[in-house]
């Protein structure tokens, strides 16, 4: 209700030259910053203070990994293509690049539940040693991310033509900002890759 | 109109050019870096190429994708201050627990010194 | 539609382009679901009051445990069941969960909720001039996610084991392995995610909804203390979450995150991977743990500063060094954690870095304190209990702050570490420090909400039981401490020779606690009765200037009938030569 009685939630405040989600999603993306740094910085206590660490790519499957990697950036690329189509005022490519970034979402996910029943089936689990655990732990919340990243992206699919009919800046807005966050999920996976498989 | 994005069609095309090019730029060192993990460089030196290829790529992604290189004060400041208390936490555990009492009495199994003798050397 | 683009100027044009103006909101969404930032601060300040109450309960129980070890409680004694009060006698557990419970709840639940959800969203977007906060549906959300946590909370004493009880730290291994964990992690992810959502809010309404004028230096130093609160828990949240994550991860999943090889478990070796670490736990926790202590006492700081400056009718001496001081606070805070580590073998290198920081930090708070003291130079003081409870936290602020020197320090911590003389020194910080403080607050501000002062008569009653029995249960412990007794110990001390000379001192302790909690009622009758019949006032019953006393008591949905224009700083009190001993922000000329 007092939604209407707030400013710069499409029109940029002239002193900062910012709208109010924009500052938000980047105060968020700098929390899910420290919640990820949090991950590496225990990643970097626990194989340093092991007594053994076993080699990622003994363990797991980098050709997958690597796929996966391909497949994020390539999601952010369209993301970002998406928002350009709605700059351009083009509906159509928009839903195109952003129906896609949501495909390459879910060969993400299916990919990675391919790896991760194969390791169920060796009997890799969270349980089997610390390198197993934070692969699991640290893989499964940048899952998690990528099926949040993945909701809000359908319902701006889906909602499209609703919002172009009354509010295009608003819609602009909110892709940029969903954008925001689903590239830092692919900046994530930038360093899990090397981290986790390669190293 | 938010971000550094104008409605101005020639501006967005000077845009996508730039994202393409940091697309095949993103391409070219995920290749390179796994390419080089099968180098089987020592692990320190795996680690350093790892670490800085990545960083690489997550600038690009960072400073055209997420638009940061034309992006308000405001933002730049939240996320310096981010960056920094991130490397603290990055950094400041592992260095706490290499640095660490030695006690000679302690079992050799026990300490972490029984697998970094060298520290020995600092008490 | 073209209301989403809307400036204040165009409201009116707004409300009657949505026809919202014309939608009378049902019971529900006034009062259940509401977005507006004065019912959630109420919301917020209701709920985390009880909180307070209940987790004070906690304690009271436990001091009867440690005044009289092993005799029954009377009344409470032989309504817990056998399981936890066989004979009317508290179980070692029983203490144990009560002990890690308060401290949970105190904090999380209710002096964070209090200071930030409370205070800071009812008082931040009046003192900015704004109508409500950025993401109002956000804030809503904040405020269910703390609910939902807290009631998850309390919920956890009901299950099979008990609540947790291995301290609020929850320290690896035991509380890998102990009972009422996992409700306590799942607890604290929602409690959590709140303060999250939160924090966002706060920064971005701060930094957007400014009325005209209002520049980041003509800001209240309420607003920067909530300003900065808000980065530190935006900032340091995140890696307990981590660490909360990983320690559900142990105790459900298996894994060996903080569980050493070769552990030993009632004579046997626990059956996991092993390899873990529990040093990172600590970590992990007190990086947040840390700057989460800066955010109990900075919303205090700011309340007192506000109540200070109007109750001299002087403006704040010092305001410049004040904000400087607190931005470098904040700052600091994310870099002096491990000095709650110093005793886990830390080799004296790192150590050194921790204490150097830890003594820098304290640079900062002594500007602001002497800061404060010196702003009653040359006032006139007004001694309402609002001013009561702010003067009284500057000495108790000072006496928790020194009392943390020796703790900073790794040489005298060697002798301090973990016992009652550390209990001693937060608590004077959190207790007659920052609890003192948020009644100086709600003293103040009830007649803004409310439209009717407090009762006076009751307010100092309620003020002098508080202080001295505050003093009352706090100062022994610092002797209880130097003399060797260690916190957490369920019979305080009684089975250490060392400690027999001190023990009388824990019933001094508890009676100060006992009479405190009945003095509470005090303020609860206070609180409930004056809603109804308390002296009505205006919108400006204490001579303020800042902005939040423009609007009606109580404010209305948008808060301000015309936006306000601001002229000046924040405290033009008894400026020369003017008519009046007070020149609102708000006021042209």
């Amino acid at each position: 209700m007092s939604a209407e009685l707030i400013p710069y939630i499409t029109e940029a405040r002239p002193d900062t030259g910012l709208t109010n989600g924009k500052i938000g999603i980047w105060c968020f993306l700098a929390s899910e910053v420290m919640l990820f740094g949090a991950f590496f910085a225990s990643y970097i206590v626990l194989r340093t203070s092991a007594v053994e660490w076993p080699h990622g790519s003994a363990i797991l499957n980098v050709p997958l990994a690597t796929v996966n990697t391909v497949v994020l950036i390539s999601s952010s690329v369209t993301m970002v293509m998406a928002w350009a189509s709605l700059m351009r005022n083009d509906i159509s490519k928009y839903r195109l690049f952003l129906g896609l970034t949501v495909f390459f979402g879910f060969c993400f996910l299916g990919i990675k539940t391919v790896e991760y029943s194969a390791k169920f089936e060796h009997g890799l689990l969270p349980s089997t040693n610390n390198f197993m655990a934070i692969y699991f732990i640290m893989t499964g919340l940048h899952g998690l991310h990528v099926i949040g990243g993945m909701i809000v992206n359908a319902y701006f699919l889906f909602a499209a033509p609703s919002y172009w009919e009354h509010d295009r800046e608003l819609l602009a807005n909110r892709v940029e900002n969903s954008g925001l966050f689903w590239h830092f999920v692919d900046l994530v996976w930038i360093f899990l890759f090397p981290i986790l498989y390669l190293l | 109109m938010s971000g550094s994005a104008a409605h101005d069609p020639a501006e967005i095309d000077k845009h996508v050019r730039t994202y393409v090019m940091v697309f095949a730029a993103l391409l070219v060192l995920t290749g390179v870096t796994v390419a080089v993990s099968y180098l089987h460089l020592e692990v320190h030196q795996a680690i350093a190429v790892a670490l800085v290829i990545a960083t690489f790529k997550a600038s690009l992604v960072a400073l055209f994708f997420m638009h940061l290189i034309s992006e308000r004060q405001v933002i730049l400041w939240i996320l310096a201050l981010t960056g920094a208390f991130a490397a603290v936490l990055l950094l400041l555990p592992a260095i706490t627990n290499h640095d660490h009492i030695i006690s000679a009495n302690m079992p050799a199994g026990m300490t972490s010194a029984a697998h970094a003798p060298e520290s020995a050397a600092h008490h | 539609m073209e209301a989403r683009h809307e400036s204040p100027a165009h409201k009116h044009a707004a409300d009657h382009g949505h026809g919202h103006a014309h939608h009378e909101p049902g019971f529900l969404e006034k009062y259940i679901f509401s977005t507006d930032h004065k019912t959630i601060g109420i919301q917020y300040a209701v709920t985390s009051l009880f909180f307070l109450m209940f987790g004070f309960t906690l304690m009271m129980m436990m001091r009867w445990q440690l005044a009289f070890p092993g005799v029954p409680m009377p009344i409470l004694g032989g309504l817990l069941g056998e399981a936890r009060m066989p004979g009317g006698v508290m179980t070692p557990d029983f203490y144990n969960e009560l002990g890690a419970m308060h401290g949970t709840i105190m904090v999380f639940l209710g002096v964070v909720p209090l200071g930030v959800g409370g205070f800071g969203n009812y008082v931040l977007p009046l003192q900015i001039g704004a109508k409500d906060m950025a993401f109002p549906r956000l804030n809503m959300m904040s405020y269910q996610f703390f609910f939902v946590g807290g009631v998850m909370m309390m919920a956890t004493f009901f299950l099979p084991g008990g609540a947790a009880q291995s301290g609020w730290t929850s320290y690896p291994p035991l509380a890998d392995i102990a009972p009422g964990q996992t409700g306590w992690i799942v607890s604290m992810i929602f409690i959590i995610t709140s303060s999250l959502l939160g924090a966002i809010n706060f920064i971005v309404t701060t930094i957007q909804l400014r009325t005209k004028g209002m520049s980041f230096w003509r800001f209240p130093f309420f607003v920067w203390a909530q300003f900065v609160t808000s980065f530190l828990l935006l900032l340091a949240l995140p890696p307990l979450e981590v660490g909360a994550f990983l320690q559900l991860m142990d105790r459900v999943a298996g894994s060996s995150f903080f569980l050493p090889s070769g552990l030993v478990v009632s004579g046997q070796i626990l059956p996991v991977a092993g390899g873990g670490n529990p040093l990172l736990w600590q970590h992990l926790f007190w990086f947040l743990a840390h700057p989460e202590v800066y955010v109990l006492i900075l919303p205090a700081m700011g309340i007192v500063a506000e109540v200070l400056t109007n109750n001299t009718r002087k403006p704040l001496w010092g305001y410049t060094a004040m904000v400087y001081s607190i931005i470098f606070l904040g700052f600091m805070s994310f870099i002096v954690w491990a000095h709650h580590m110093f005793m886990t073998g830390m080799g004296s290198g790192i150590a050194a870095f921790f204490q150097t920081t830890t003594m820098i930090i304290s640079v900062p708070s002594v500007v602001i304190l002497a800061a404060l003291f010196l702003s009653l130079w040359g006032g006139s003081i007004r001694f309402t209990t609002p001013m009561l409870f702010a003067l009284a936290f500057l000495p108790m602020f000072g006496i928790g702050g020194l009392t943390g020197l020796p703790l900073g320090l790794t040489s005298s911590d060697i002798q301090l570490h973990d016992t009652y003389y550390v209990i001693g020194h937060f608590h004077y910080v959190v207790a007659p420090g920052t609890v003192m403080a948020f009644f100086a607050g709600i003293y103040y501000w009830f007649p803004k909400a409310t439209g009717r002062k407090m009762s006076e008569t009751l307010g100092k009653a309620h003020f002098w039981l508080t202080f001295i029995c505050m003093n009352g249960v706090f100062m022994p412990m610092f002797w209880v401490g130097l003399a060797g007794v260690s916190r957490r110990l369920y019979d305080g001390g009684a089975s250490y020779a060392h400690a027999q000379h001190v023990l009388w001192l824990n019933g001094v302790s508890s009676w100060s606690a006992w009479i405190m909690g009945a003095a509470q009622l005090l303020f609860i009758f206070n609180f409930f009765w004056s809603i109804r019949g308390g002296e009505k006032v205006g919108r400006n019953p204490w001579n303020a200037t800042t902005l939040e006393w423009e609007a009606p008591s109580p404010p209305p949905h948008g808060n301000f009938v015309t936006d306000p224009v601001v002229y000046r700083g924040p405290y033009d009190y008894s400026p020369r030569g003017y008519s009046s001993d007070f020149r609102p922000q708000a006021q042209e000329a």
